[in-house]
């Protein structure tokens, strides 16, 4: 199977730029996994993690939202946001959560819980990819 | 004639300025550089949503269900975004971007209004009795895109309410190290790039094309604004560094011209003390 060329970019940077064998992303309707080969496709992503698998090994880049677009050799993904596990600061990711948490106990109105629910989902995506780094170390990564 | 102890200390006080103004325009300098990479790295995510949403608008589509921020209406009232540096010592960069924002306003038909971005265009706004919407100010050097959101969020509110049936905005645009121009380019309505048609894909979209362009449309607006503040905070910064450049070569060629005062004065009193001294060993000696 050829490998897919995945581009991830932010407004302020490229994230990450790599060939990968398989990537789960997860999109408004529901993840999705794209492999090569796939229909253009264009679709807007919800916040949470995505999974790239390359070589049997797998990394995780936690997003909060975006666009994915889809080509048969190449994906592009323009995240509002996006954080690859090792740039991930846990403890602020979780003080970030308990926060958003509280806001949304005490939202004064609608557009008020929508952003604290949007930030605590941010936050969570956060904490899923650094928690699965830390459980399951990178494989044939740079000797340290 | 002022003595040499008070040249002296001028001297010393021009030369400490100068000091200031060399130590600013290095800052300066490498806050410009910072900005150009900033702006440099930002380019693939705004090419590609540039050609995503040329793609979208190109999607067939009822003119009645037109998305309200492609929508155009005849221009009455009019908002315009105002980019301008929080600071000065920019040289007369400020007062070209306001001048540029006042001749829009005055070219204006009807009614227009002012979201300012930066204190001095805030500052100009408000001196000339213009009718400004909101301020945003200490935005720093170097802005996310999260910064830009609420600025999107009001514009996009007013045009999509009918409040301004057109939104321009006003920045700095770096040409060069030494020369940045105040361009005034139209945000809003949305104005897709014609796409030709054998670069059409055919996506297949995920939820509906509709859906994915309203999703879109905001982030476009914000990225046009980010890339507007990027481009004014490096001509703020190069228009800084030239100032401050020529300040500092003032500065040293002051202390040049000083100096040669001071010895001139110096050279006078050494003139009269020898007169004074001759002078006395020859009535003595007489």
């Amino acid at each position: 199977m050829p490998k897919l060329q995945l581009d991830i970019v932010t407004a302020e940077r490229l994230v990450s730029s790599e060939e990968v064998d398989v990537l789960v992303a997860p999109g408004v309707d529901g993840e999705l996994a794209v492999l090569s080969h796939h229909a253009p496709l264009l679709t807007a992503l919800k916040p949470g993690e995505i999974r790239v698998l390359n070589d049997g090994e797998e990394s995780d880049i936690a997003v909060s939202g975006g666009f994915m677009e889809v080509m048969p050799d190449k994906v592009t993904i323009l995240a509002d946001t996006a954080e690859r596990a090792d740039e991930i600061d846990e403890a602020r990711a979780e003080a970030a959560l308990k926060q958003a948490q509280e806001r949304i106990e005490a939202a004064p109105s609608a557009l008020d819980l929508e952003r604290a629910v949007a930030s605590m989902r941010r936050s969570q995506a956060r904490l899923k990819v650094a928690r699965r780094r830390r459980g399951v170390p990178r494989q044939g990564g740079p000797p340290v | 004639m002022p003595s040499v102890r008070d040249i002296r200390r001028r001297i010393r006080s021009v030369e400490n300025t100068a000091k200031i103004t060399k130590a600013m325009s290095m800052i300066a300098a490498s806050k410009m550089r910072r900005a150009q990479e900033m702006a440099l790295r930002s380019r693939p995510y705004s090419e590609r949503m540039r050609s995503l949403l040329s793609d979208l608008a190109a999607q067939p589509h009822d003119e009645d269900a037109l998305h309200p921020l492609l929508q155009r209406r005849e221009p009455e009232k009019v908002s315009l975004v105002l980019i301008t540096p929080d600071r000065g010592l920019t040289g007369g960069l400020h007062s070209k971007i306001n001048r540029a924002a006042a001749q829009f306003i005055i070219d204006q038909p009807g009614a227009a209004r002012v979201v300012a971005v930066g204190r001095k265009g805030r500052d100009f706004m408000v001196r000339t009795g213009q009718d400004v919407q909101a301020v945003f100010s200490d935005l720093g050097d170097r802005p996310t895109l999260l910064d830009v959101a609420p600025i999107a969020r009001i514009v996009i509110d007013d045009y999509a309410s009918g409040s301004a049936d057109a939104v321009h905005v006003v920045y700095a645009d770096f040409v060069s190290a030494t020369l940045q121009t105040p361009v005034v380019e139209p945000l809003l309505p949305v104005t897709p790039a014609e796409l030709p048609a054998e670069q059409a894909v055919g996506y297949i979209y995920e939820p509906a094309a509709a859906d994915v362009l309203s999703a879109l449309l905001p982030r476009f607006v914000e990225m046009q604004l980010y890339h507007a503040l990027l481009e004014s905070i490096a001509s703020e910064q190069s228009a800084r560094m030239v100032a401050m450049r020529s300040a500092t070569d003032n500065a040293n060629d002051m202390v040049v011209d000083l100096t040669l005062e001071m010895n001139k004065a110096r050279q006078e009193n050494i003139t009269t003390e020898l007169l004074d001294i001759v002078g006395g060993a020859a009535a003595v000696g007489a």
